[in-house]
């Protein structure tokens, strides 16, 4: 006990600091064990994040051959193929499991172009204020009302098919609510005494942004993040469910397009469709359950409920 | 708020002209002219009003796909879609509404539980992909509603009485599918604007003066916990019109949704995306103002401020 007391004082600035963050994260990691919602979504990412990791080893890609399919065409599931086949006699299970790479990846991709731009107007708007507050959330609310799927599928038309347009689009078509977030955040932020403090000696704008404001609005980036995430996927699997995904990658929504331009639907191949919906539903619940706990941890005032 | 509507206004006009030019690879002459034709040239006000009468008559290029006008192309889809999304939106409404009632007035009963919960799924669900699990089960295995198009092939000699019948068939399930799709939020938002309006002074008031809780819910607490459902309506009628592309598609709905399907895949068909780009912006911009002044209506506070 006492030998944790006298160390304190001699210890760097720095060290102290991060001291305190790994306190800060250990607390903040034990509420979120508490909370059954949010361990249950992280459980569900985490099969996924384990499936996307190891799919090539799961599903391995020679397996997907157009031309040397393992079955015979819309087969149902059957012992050597859970989820049945495809229209070319590919395995729905290796189709949906390297499909959860792409949408992942995708959806990852897409949510940190968003929150950089996001973050990034943010914080300018509401720490310089003024002309550029005015112009960069004008732009932002702009962004916001402007139908957000008649755009990506805009800009996605234009800009052509790949995973990194796709991604890209997603990105420029999320960012205008986290910016507001942070924005709100830094401007009560930016009042605070230790930034005053700060300023008073003689930090300059660079200096308190990176050491004050950015550590203080982290948290509340992170927790935007991951709502973002569950939205990009969904996307992502819209825009290939129009046409517009990247034509020589697999991912749950060009499964899904491939299901409906193939007629499974009439044709009552439910093993087809069924198996990449459920994987993107489960998804999106997992981020928006493990969104939902930490809101409540970072919102103090939501734990009671 | 009027101030950014009218800034919105403003912008949009730029947008298509720029789309335009980035497209097509226009000489500057051909920008001038469409700049004429959109009547960007102006003085600001004129230039408003110009743009409306426009887009009324309709200059908006020729489509790839359908080789006629782009305006009389969407114009043979407005009326679909309106339908579809209308009934929709109401049905949804209405239906979100009154869970939210119920779930607010009962917190934690089991129909709370479940609507929160069934909210969620949806929540995380692709629109199409319920339509399509919905044709399955249905269209397919039961066999009780029609899978695609607005109306059965061959039946325009019909009494106009069968031919709503069959309209009505048709509508159900895409109707059906964007209800569940949508009613969860609203459930959602009128359960916590409930829930804050229970605890206002002047429902304690009601309370106190010895007024029966049904009573109190009807007169005191459900006119002022609506006003957030009304923006939210408002809001999302853009929403819910590019969440039709694609329950429009899997249910072949001869809409705007389809035909923004269809523009992708046949080109992609860049005058018809303009123009279905074009048109969903401004109902959404509508919309938003549409909200303000209903809510100013509504909730004199809002008017005077």
């Amino acid at each position: 006990m006492s030998a944790n007391v006298t160390p304190e004082a001699t210890r760097s600035g720095r060290a102290v600091r991060r001291a305190r963050r790994v306190q800060a994260f250990k607390s903040s990691a034990r509420l979120f064990a508490g909370n059954r919602m949010g361990v249950a979504g992280l459980v569900i990412l985490a099969v996924f994040v384990f499936m996307a990791v190891f799919a090539d080893v799961l599903a391995p890609e020679a397996r997907l051959s157009v031309t040397n399919a393992p079955g015979s065409p819309l087969e149902p599931p059957s012992a050597q193929f859970w989820l049945g086949t495809d229209e070319l006699g590919r395995s729905v299970l290796d189709l949906v499991i390297q499909g959860s790479q792409i949408s992942l990846l995708v959806g990852f991709l897409a949510t940190a172009i968003s929150m950089l731009i996001g973050a990034l107007v943010g914080i300018m708007a509401g720490y310089f204020g003024g002309w550029a507050d005015v112009i960069l959330m004008r732009f932002t609310d702009w962004f916001l009302v402007i139908p957000f799927l008649p755009l990506a599928i805009v800009l996605a038309a234009i800009l052509g098919r790949s995973l990194f347009v796709i991604a890209l689009v997603i990105g420029l078509t999320t960012w205008p609510a986290t910016a507001r977030v942070v924005r709100a955040q830094v401007l009560t932020l930016k009042e605070r005494p230790y930034v005053e403090r700060a300023r008073a000696l003689g930090a300059g704008d660079r200096q308190i942004i990176t050491r004050h404001i950015l550590p203080n609005v982290f948290p509340l980036i992170f927790a935007n993040t991951i709502l973002v995430v569950a939205i990009a996927i969904l996307t992502e699997t819209t825009l290939s469910f129009l046409g517009l995904g990247d034509p020589f990658s697999v991912s749950w929504g060009s499964i899904l397009e491939s299901a409906f331009a193939e007629g499974a639907i009439s044709l009552g191949a439910w093993w087809y469709l069924v198996p990449p919906g459920l994987c993107i539903v489960l998804v999106v619940l997992g981020f928006t359950m493990c969104g939902y706990a930490f809101d409540e941890i970072l919102d103090p005032r939501l734990r009671k409920r | 708020m009027l101030v950014l509507n009218f800034f919105l206004f403003r912008i949009l006009p730029g947008d298509p002209e720029r789309t335009l030019t980035r497209l097509q690879r226009v000489s500057p002459s051909t920008v001038d002219e469409v700049k004429r034709e959109l009547g960007l040239d102006r003085p600001l006000p004129v230039q408003f009003f110009d743009y409306l009468g426009d887009t009324a008559r309709g200059e908006l290029g020729i489509s790839y796909v359908f080789s006629r006008p782009v305006s009389e192309v969407i114009g043979n889809a407005l009326w679909p879609t309106i339908l579809l999304v209308g009934v929709a939106t109401i049905g949804a409404t209405l239906i979100g509404t009154l869970i939210g009632i119920w779930g607010a007035w009962r917190r934690g009963s089991a129909v709370d539980t479940a609507s929160l919960g069934f909210g969620l799924v949806t929540y995380a669900m692709p629109e199409f992909w319920l339509g399509m699990l919905l044709i399955l089960l249905f269209a397919v295995a039961l066999d009780w509603f029609p899978t695609s198009f607005m109306s059965t092939p061959g039946l325009t000699d019909a009494s106009a009485g069968l031919l709503l019948v069959d309209t009505l068939e048709h509508l159900f399930l895409p109707a059906l599918t964007l209800v569940l799709a949508l009613f969860g939020e609203y459930a959602l938002i009128m359960r916590s604007s409930v829930i804050e309006a229970m605890n206002e002074d002047y429902v304690k008031t009601a309370r106190a003066k010895g007024m029966r809780e049904a009573l109190v819910l009807r007169k005191h607490v459900v006119p002022n916990a609506l006003l957030p459902v009304v923006t939210l309506a408002a809001l999302n009628l853009g929403f819910i019109v590019s969440g039709a592309i694609t329950v429009e598609t899997v249910f072949s709905w001869p809409g705007l949704g389809q035909l923004t399907f269809r523009a992708i895949n046949g080109g992609p068909d860049y005058p018809l995306l303009q123009g279905l780009f074009l048109l969903f912006s401004v109902v959404v911009i509508f919309a938003n103002l549409a909200a303000d002044l209903l809510l100013g209506l509504l909730d004199p506070r809002i008017g005077r401020a």
